[in-house]
């Protein structure tokens, strides 16, 4: 069933941006700043959990997801020590994607070359 | 009179000829193929959370092993050149999950090496990862700052 869930509801928020992407003239990059502050917000609003419990990775692998880890690091951080969470949480949580993306990233344009546009 | 007439013949004309060479773009297609493309990297993502997570990880970990495998898969398709041909048919379907950030990552690092190590590599390795790092530390430090105030509140 985790996996139903997780298809439907990744798939219908990729069918959702895939409007905004048609029918608006926004960029990818912005259409991704976008989906990262509004998980922020939702996150923020508490409306996260429940919808994570409910699709899994349906919920935390688009990236809503990362906004939601940013917002939940800097909440968590916030309690654990006050005024300094807020600057500590959020890239603490979003740590390993982040690192993982720019190392692979690095690693990749030594192993790979450019290739022809077709 | 004739010459107006004459004007709106070809303006028509024109008009069908566009028609004609634009390419159409179906929205109900394209959302069809982003919702199967992107819901089907969801359940590869909620394949490896449930892996792991009968490894004996916590939710947390599992939750980082996830972005980790996403993240390198999509890296090495990227490489591969396999990626840009996946997103030319699914568009936001390779776009929304973390592997289109991924992607967006190691695409400009590999593109711009030749540039250098520095200004290529090192700068356009943000183009999309900067305002995307940028903007959600950002709302979410915002969003703290009213969840702190509304704690000292209570």
């Amino acid at each position: 069933m985790d996996y139903i869930n997780a298809f439907w509801v990744g798939g219908l928020i990729c069918a959702l941006a895939q409007i905004l992407l048609d029918k608006t003239k926004l960029m990818p990059g912005r259409i991704m700043v976008i989906l990262v502050c509004t998980g922020a917000v939702l996150s923020a609003f508490r409306v996260y959990d429940g919808f994570a419990d409910f699709a899994g990775a349906g919920a935390t692998v688009p990236l809503i997801g990362f906004g939601h880890l940013l917002y939940q690091g800097v909440r968590d951080a916030v309690d654990e020590s006050g005024l300094l969470g807020l600057f500590m949480g959020g890239l603490t949580a979003s740590a390993t994607g982040i690192s993982a993306a720019l190392i692979f990233g690095y690693l990749a344009s030594l192993i790979f070359r450019p290739k022809m546009k077709d | 009179m004739t010459d107006n007439g004459k004007n709106e013949q070809t303006a028509k004309k024109y008009e069908k000829y566009v028609k004609k060479v634009t390419p159409t773009h179906s929205l109900p297609l394209n959302m069809a193929k982003a919702f199967l493309v992107g819901g089907l990297i969801c359940v590869l993502g909620q394949y490896i959370l449930n892996t792991a997570e009968t490894m004996g990880l916590g939710q947390e970990e599992a939750g980082s092993w996830c972005s980790l495998i996403l993240i390198f898969l999509s890296v090495l398709l990227t490489g591969l050149n396999v990626y840009p041909k996946l997103a030319k048919f699914a568009g936001a379907g390779t776009l929304v999950p973390i592997t289109g950030f991924a992607n967006s990552v190691a695409a400009p690092a590999i593109e711009y090496q030749k540039e250098g190590q520095v200004f290529g590599i090192g700068c356009k390795i943000f183009t999309i990862a900067g305002p995307v790092i940028l903007y959600g530390v950002l709302s979410s430090w915002i969003l703290g700052v009213v969840y702190y105030v509304m704690q000292l509140w209570r």
